[in-house]
C-alpha cells in the first residue's frame, strides 16, 4: 500500500489577473503503515494538495499514485477514487446532515453500493472506531452531540469507507485539552486496526512529532522540507525562515544545549527526560 | 474560483464616479435599466454602450476585472439569446427538423443578449463603485420618505449591509460542504431530476445549519458592539449632494433624451 | 474550591467587574409552556476583576467558561445573582449600552463578527451605535487600525484577509469604542500559529496601555500570560490563582481537564526516571541552571 505524487503541478485562475502557482512540482512518496504529517502555513498550498489526493482537483500536470495505480489520468471512476482515498476536511462537524448519527455515517458506504446487512455492519464498525458508543449514538441526532462527538462521528463517516489512505485536515482545531488528547488517541486505534496509510496536517508541532513517522513541509507550493520528524525539526534555521515552529520540548532542548553539553536531538518529553537523566548520571 | 463574482464587489477607488453621492449613483442605474427596456433598435443600444463604456472610462475600474463578473451568468445569457433565436417567427434564414431561425428572432434574440450584458455590467458598476456602507446608506435616505408609510428604511439597509457583506463568506462555506460531501463519494451530477434533487439535501441542510449558526454568532457581535437599531446611530462618513452629483444629473436627463429620442429615429428609419 | 484569599482581598479595593453568587441557567419551554431547566451553565460564581489587569479563563467545554464571559457585558443576563461593571448592573436596562460600550467582546469565529463588508467601515460600527461624531469616529477607526497594525488594509474587503487580519479587524472594531475592559472569548482558536502569535501581541499591548482583558482561551501557554488564571468545571470556579502556582499543581490540572505547561511535563517525566530534581523548576532558565548545576 502506497500513495505516490509525482510532479505535481496546480494554477489557481490560469491566464487570468491573480494566477497564482499553488503546487510547483510537488513530489513524494509515503509507504505502507506510515503516519505522516504535513506543515505549513496557511496559503502554502497544503490544502490544494490534499484535494488533489482524492481528485477534487485536478492537477495541471503531473500525476498521483494510489497503489501503484494512477488516479489523475482519467482511467480510475471518481467514486472508486474517493473509496481509496478518505478525506476528513476541517472542522468536519459542519458536514452533518441526517437525522440520525448512524444514517450520517451510512452516508459515504451507501454511495459506494454497499447495502443491507453490510452497510449495518460497516457503520457499527466505524462508529466504534471512533470510540463512540454505537448503542447510545446510532439514533441520537448528531446535532446534539457534544463538539468533540460531533467530529468524531463526522470522521467515522469518511472511515466507514475504508479508505486505505486516510487523509485527516487538522483534526484537533478548536478542540479542548482533552477533547484533543482522545482525537489523538482516536487516530493512533484507526491506525493500529485499519493499518491504512494516514495523512495528518496540523500546526501543533508536539502533536506531529509524537505522531509521525515521516514529515512533509510545504511552503509557497513547494515541498521544502522531507523526512523524520527527528531530520526535519534539526533544520532550525530552514523553519526559522519559513516561520515555523518546533516542537515544545525541542524548543527547551534547544535552549539547554546552547547553555549546557546536554547535546539531546530529543522531540517528546519522554525522549528528553532520558537523555537529561544520562547527561546528569554521566557528569556523576 | 468563488473569490472572482464581481456581482456585488467593491474596486475601491478614488474617481469621479466613485466620489459621486450613492444616492446619484442608485438613481442613475435604476434610470440606465428602465432605459436598456425602453431601447428598441441599433442606435439606441449604441448610445447606452457608449454611455456605459464612459462611466467605466472614468471610475477607472479594469474592463478585465468588470467582464469576469459575466462569465458567471454566461450561461443565463446564451439560453436568452437560444430560446428568443428560434421561438420568434418572421423571415426565414434557416430551417432545419423543427428548427428554424428567422431574421426577426436573430435580431431579437442579440437584441436580448445585449440587453442582458449591458443590464449586468450596469448594475454591477453601481457596486464596484460603491462603498456597501454608502450604497446602503444612499438606499436607507432614499427610501426615508416611504418610512412615514411603514417602509423600515434602516432595518432593510442594515440587510443590504449584511448580504453584500456575507455572499464571499456563504459561498465559500457552499463550496467547502460541497467537498466534504463529494470526498464522502456524493455525485450531483448524475441521476434523473428528482434523484439530483435530492443529492442537493446533503449540501442544503449544512449550509442552512451553518447560515443558522452564523446569524445568531453575529447578532451577538452586534449587540455586544451596542447595536440598537437605528435610533441615535451617527455615520462616519455622512454621504452628500455635490457638484459632481449636479452635472451626473444633467448627463442622465441628456442620456434619457437621447435615448428617448433615438426610439422615433429607429421608427423613422 | 482553591482560592487566593490576600488577592480577593485587595482587588476589592480597586474592582472593576463585580460578579456576585451568579447564576445562568439553560431553559426551554415545554409543550405546556412551563420552563424546563435545560442546564446549569453557571453555578454560583463569585469573583472580581480588578483594573487594569489580565486575567485568563480556562476550563473544558461546556465549563460554563463562554457563559460567563458572556454575563460580563449583559449579552446573557443572570438567572440569578448579579454582575456589577463599576457599580451598575446588568439587571439594570437603561445601564446595558453604557456597559456594552465599556466592556467590549471579541469572538471565536473571525468571520462571524464582521458586519460591513470595507475593513474600515466595519470598524467604525460600534462608535456608529453608540453615536459617537463623525470627525470622532473618523479619528477612533484610524487610531484603532493604527493599534492592531492594520491601517495599510482600511480600504480592503474583510473577506480577502487571512483569519488572523480578520480577528484584529474584530479586534480594532471593539477598541474603536473606546471600552475600558475586553473580554476575548477563544480569540485564537479558529487562527493558525502567526495568527494566534499576532493577536496573543495584541492583547499584551492593550493591556499594558491599561485595558483591562479577561482571556478565555484552551491554550495553556496563552493562559500563562495572564496575571491571574481561573479555571472553570462544572460551572463552578475550580481554581483561582497565579499561572505558576496554578501549573505547579498537577492534580488540579487534570482534575480539570486542562495540560501541563511542556516544561513541569518534562521536570515530573525526569523525576519519574528516579532523578533528584527539585519541584521548584518551573522555567527552561531554571533547569538550564540546574543542569548546569
Amino acid at each position: 500500500m502506497s500513495i505516490k505524487v509525482s510532479d505535481l503541478r496546480y494554477v489557481y485562475n490560469p491566464g487570468m489577473p491573480g494566477e497564482t502557482v499553488a503546487l510547483d512540482d510537488v513530489s513524494f512518496e509515503i509507504c505502507d503503515g506510515q503516519i505522516c504529517g504535513i506543515i505549513g502555513h496557511t496559503g502554502s498550498g497544503k490544502s490544494t494538495l490534499l484535494q488533489h489526493l482524492n481528485g477534487l482537483l485536478k492537477p495541471v500536470s503531473g500525476d498521483v499514485y494510489v497503489d501503484g495505480q494512477c488516479i489523475t489520468d482519467g482511467s480510475t471512476k471518481l467514486v472508486e477514487v474517493r473509496r481509496k482515498v478518505g478525506l476528513v476536511f476541517q472542522y468536519p462537524e459542519y458536514q452533518l446532515f441526517e437525522e440520525t448519527v448512524a444514517k450520517d455515517v451510512a452516508f459515504g458506504p451507501k454511495n459506494l453500493g454497499l447495502k443491507d446487512e453490510e452497510l449495518d455492519a460497516t457503520v457499527r464498525e466505524a462508529i466504534e472506531l471512533v470510540g463512540l458508543d454505537y448503542e447510545q449514538v446510532k439514533d441520537a441526532s448528531p446535532f446534539e452531540l457534544s463538539g468533540g462527538m460531533k467530529r468524531r462521528a463526522a470522521i467515522a463517516g469518511v472511515i466507514a469507507m475504508k479508505p486505505s489512505v486516510l487523509i485527516l485536515d487538522e483534526p484537533t482545531a478548536g478542540l479542548d485539552p482533552k477533547a484533543h488528547r482522545e482525537i489523538l488517541a482516536m487516530i493512533r486505534r484507526i491506525h493500529e486496526e485499519m493499518g491504512c496509510i494516514i495523512i495528518f496536517v496540523s500546526h501543533n508541532m508536539g502533536d506531529i512529532a509524537s505522531m509521525c513517522d515521516k514529515v512533509l513541509v510545504i511552503n509557497k507550493g513547494k515541498i521544502e522540507l522531507e523526512g523524520t520528524p527527528q531530520e526535519v525539526y534539526s533544520e532550525k534555521a530552514k523553519l526559522e525562515e519559513i516561520g515555523l515552529d518546533v516542537p515544545p520540548i525541542r524548543e527547551i532542548i534547544n535552549k539547554i544545549n546552547a547553555a549546557t553539553e546536554l547535546n539531546s536531538d530529543a522531540l517528546t518529553a519522554e525522549e528528553a527526560a532520558e537523555d537529561i537523566k544520562n547527561y546528569i548520571q554521566c557528569r556523576k | 474560483m468563488i473569490r472572482d463574482i464581481t456581482l456585488g464587489q467593491y474596486y475601491p477607488g478614488k474617481s469621479a464616479i466613485h466620489r459621486l453621492d450613492a444616492r446619484t449613483k442608485i438613481i442613475g442605474t435604476l434610470a440606465f435599466i428602465i432605459e436598456l427596456f425602453v431601447v428598441n433598435n441599433f442606435w439606441g443600444f449604441l448610445v447606452a454602450v457608449v454611455a456605459l463604456f464612459t462611466v467605466i472610462g472614468i471610475s477607472k475600474v479594469p474592463v478585465k476585472f468588470i467582464f469576469r463578473g459575466l462569465t458567471a451568468v454566461f450561461l443565463i445569457i446564451a439560453f436568452t439569446f437560444i430560446i428568443n433565436m428560434f421561438l420568434v417567427e418572421g423571415k426565414v434564414l434557416w430551417h432545419w427538423g423543427i428548427f428554424t431561425i428567422t431574421y426577426e428572432g436573430l435580431k431579437r434574440a442579440s437584441f436580448m443578449a445585449v440587453r442582458l450584458i449591458l443590464l449586468i455590467i450596469g448594475s454591477s458598476m453601481l457596486t464596484l463603485c460603491t462603498k456597501p456602507i454608502e450604497l446602503t446608506d444612499g438606499l436607507e435616505k432614499l427610501l426615508k420618505p416611504f418610512s412615514k408609510i411603514g417602509v423600515p428604511s434602516h432595518e432593510i439597509a442594515l440587510m443590504m449591509t449584511i448580504a453584500l457583506r456575507f455572499i464571499p463568506t456563504l459561498m465559500e462555506e457552499t463550496d467547502k460542504i460541497i467537498k466534504a460531501q463529494e470526498a464522502r463519494g456524493a455525485d450531483f451530477d448524475s441521476g434523473n431530476i428528482i434523484q439530483r434533487a435530492k443529492s442537493l439535501i446533503p449540501i442544503l441542510i449544512p449550509l442552512f445549519i451553518s447560515s443558522f449558526r452564523i446569524a445568531q454568532e453575529l447578532a451577538l457581535a452586534m449587540e455586544a458592539r451596542c447595536y440598537h437599531g437605528g435610533a441615535g446611530r451617527t455615520r462616519m462618513n455622512e454621504i452628500h449632494f455635490g457638484r459632481g452629483d449636479a452635472w451626473a444629473a444633467v448627463c442622465m436627463v441628456l442620456f434619457l433624451g437621447v435615448i428617448i429620442a433615438s426610439r422615433f429615429m429607429g421608427a423613422a428609419i | 474550591m482553591r482560592q487566593r484569599s490576600t488577592l480577593v482581598r485587595c482587588t476589592e479595593i480597586n474592582s472593576f467587574i463585580e460578579v456576585r453568587n451568579l447564576i445562568i441557567d439553560y431553559t426551554r419551554i415545554d409543550e405546556e409552556g412551563h420552563s424546563v431547566l435545560v442546564k446549569r451553565a453557571v453555578n454560583d460564581v463569585s469573583f472580581t476583576i480588578e483594573k487594569g489587569s489580565f486575567v485568563s479563563v480556562v476550563g473544558m467545554n461546556g465549563s460554563g467558561k463562554s457563559t460567563m464571559a458572556k454575563a460580563l457585558n449583559g449579552l446573557l443576563l443572570p438567572s440569578e445573582g448579579e454582575v456589577l461593571v463599576d457599580g451598575m448592573s446588568t439587571r439594570n436596562e437603561d445601564d446595558l449600552w453604557n456597559i456594552r460600550s465599556r466592556v467590549g467582546m471579541v469572538f471565536q469565529n473571525p468571520d462571524n463578527q464582521i458586519v460591513s463588508s470595507i475593513v474600515e467601515d466595519d470598524v467604525a460600527f460600534g462608535p456608529e451605535n453608540i453615536g459617537v461624531p463623525p470627525e470622532e469616529i473618523r479619528r477612533r477607526v484610524d487610531d484603532a487600525l493604527r493599534r492592531v497594525d492594520m491601517y495599510d488594509c482600511k480600504d480592503k474587503g474583510a473577506h480577502m484577509l487571512s483569519g488572523g487580519q480578520k480577528q484584529r479587524i474584530a479586534i480594532a472594531g471593539t477598541v474603536a469604542m473606546r471600552p475600558e475592559c475586553i473580554v476575548f472569548d477563544e480569540p485564537t482558536a479558529m487562527l493558525d500559529p502567526s495568527g494566534r502569535r499576532q493577536v496573543m501581541d495584541i492583547i499584551r499591548e492593550l493591556n499594558n496601555d491599561g485595558i483591562t482583558c479577561i482571556l478565555i482561551t484552551h491554550f495553556m501557554e496563552e493562559a500563562a500570560q495572564a496575571d491571574r488564571v481561573i479555571v472553570m468545571k462544572d460551572g463552578k470556579i475550580y481554581s483561582d490563582s497565579t499561572p505558576d502556582e496554578l501549573f505547579a499543581d498537577r492534580a488540579l490540572i487534570e482534575g480539570a481537564g486542562l495540560e501541563m505547561p511542556p516544561i513541569i511535563d518534562l521536570r515530573e517525566k525526569v523525576a519519574a526516571l528516579g532523578v533528584d530534581i527539585p519541584e521548584s523548576i518551573v522555567t527552561t532558565e531554571q533547569l538550564e541552571a540546574f543542569l548546569r548545576g
